[in-house]
């Protein structure tokens, strides 16, 4: 590790480890950034770039949790950095900054994304309306109760917004790099309970198998650490429970 | 998927099978184990037989299917032709236990 | 590559790993235990035979261990077919500790009835 920062400012200090590299590996490196009441891992990783190491790559749009295009590991978790108080994960004044794990890295903190949505298409994550003849609405479109037990379901599921948290932290991954994830099979789960979506058959079979949701065991991970309180696991265990009946010729 | 199925039904079994199983295990480890004993339970029992061999045959092919998740993601082991020797070395185990289990019904 | 214990640091990842490591063992020990069981054909001397060769402590002990095991794995998979066709959720981590106690349980009681 070596150290590239200007002189430590007067006051408290926050060391920073950054990982810094590309494709072909990298290393920490550690940072000194003044230490305020008040900040976010997002606040530092800026303050990084934008006094200390102009070419330090990261990504980040909105700042306050709706887009998903924050999350890093920070201090060994897939975290949204906007949302995370530093206080809150720093107790003893380190930050520890890596990019999201099972995504290729791009340059330091960036990752490529291109998998993880790659996954979701094969996992036919698009809303597919129902068809009903000569144009007319489907029936299924004119009413959906909210509090109907289908549309709850999907609703469980329907705030991800792909911040890839989930993915990060799930070892299935890891260890399959062909699995397709919390986070797309959670978006499958969703749409298999929309009773507007005409696509369920061919969906299911598109998620089944060792790629799919077999290959889950339960750790968890991504309901655990899911900054949305979503629980991906859950979504998964719905896929294999209704392609479990489903092989017995039960639809439910 | 089809060995995920298995893999789930052979589950439900075996949780059954296993309690009682352990109760069996709990009540016959009472006062020491002797071979006489065994076999009194045993020895010409259909009912004893008949659970045993599914039991045997359920536990041969969930170890089987269980170890080759373990292999493909611990050791990169994965493939068709894998698979087909997961599902023997599953039932490999399950005769050898159901021969073991007749053994004891025949003894 | 040493695998970092700050992400999996929770009850159900735990949980995952017991029942794979129990699921494990007792899949490499089933062909075992079928082997001795097997040695009852060649007539109830032989069984006896080992019956006595079992009683040795570090035996009994590793018995031991197949029972909690036993009963680990049990328990946690009850765990996997409760979320599975269940769906349950909420409850996950009570199931994580009963699953645990019951593990526990099973060794303790096989431990006193064996002496």
């Amino acid at each position: 590790m070596q150290d590239r920062s200007e002189p430590a400012p007067t006051g408290a200090v926050l060391q920073v480890d950054v990982w810094r590299g590309d494709a072909s590996g990298g290393e920490l490196r550690r940072y000194q950034v003044p230490a305020r009441e008040n900040q976010t891992v997002l606040d530092v990783v800026t303050h990084i770039q934008r006094e200390i190491e102009p070419d330090l790559a990261y990504r980040f749009a909105c700042r306050v949790g709706m887009c998903g295009s924050c999350a890093m590991v920070v201090n060994g978790r897939a975290r949204w950095t906007c949302r995370t108080h530093v206080k809150k994960v720093a107790a003893d004044g380190v930050l520890e900054l890596r990019p999201l794990a099972n995504l290729p890295v791009i340059r330091d903190l960036a990752t490529d994304m291109a998998p993880f949505f790659d996954k979701w298409a094969r996992a036919r994550g698009t809303f597919q309306p129902k068809d009903a003849p000569d144009g007319a609405v489907p029936a299924e479109f004119h009413v959906v109760p909210p509090s109907s037990p289908k549309r709850q379901a999907a609703d469980a599921g329907i705030e991800c917004i792909g911040c890839g948290v989930c993915y990060a932290s799930c070892d299935i991954v890891a260890w399959n790099p062909d699995y397709l994830g919390p986070a797309a099979l959670n978006r499958a789960w969703t749409l298999v309970n929309d009773v507007r979506d005409g696509a369920r058959q061919p969906r299911l079979d598109a998620v089944k198998g060792d790629a799919g949701c077999h290959a889950c065991h339960s750790t968890q991970s991504c309901t655990e650490r899911c900054p949305k309180g979503l629980d991906p696991s859950g979504a998964v265990a719905g896929l294999k429970r209704t392609l479990f009946w489903n092989v017995f010729g039960w639809d439910r | 998927m089809r060995l995920w199925v298995i893999q789930r039904v052979t589950a439900m079994w075996l949780a059954f099978a296993v309690l009682v199983h352990l109760v069996t295990i709990l009540a016959a480890v009472q006062g020491g184990l002797s071979a006489a004993e065994i076999l009194d339970r045993t020895r010409g029992s259909l009912g004893w037989l008949g659970f045993y061999a599914a039991f045997a045959l359920a536990a041969g092919l969930h170890g089987a299917i269980g170890l080759r998740a373990v292999a493909a993601e611990w050791l990169g082991w994965r493939g068709k032709r894998l698979d087909a020797a997961w599902v023997a070395i599953g039932l490999l185990t399950a005769g050898f236990g159901i021969s073991a289990a007749y053994g004891l019904y025949a003894a | 590559m040493r695998p970092d214990p700050r992400p999996r640091s929770h009850p159900t990842y735990l949980a995952f790993l017991v029942h794979r490591i129990s699921g494990l063992l007792l899949a490499l020990f089933l062909p075992l235990h079928f082997w001795a069981l097997s040695r009852a054909i060649s007539g109830e001397a032989a069984l006896e035979g080992f019956l006595r060769w079992a009683d040795q402590p570090l035996v009994k002990a590793s018995e031991t261990l197949l029972v909690v095991l036993l009963a680990a794995h049990l328990a946690g998979g009850l765990r996997v077919l409760a979320l599975e066709f269940l769906g349950w959720r909420s409850s996950q981590k009570t199931m994580v500790a009963a699953s645990a106690g019951v593990a526990l349980a099973s060794g303790l009681l096989f431990l006193f009835h064996a002496g």
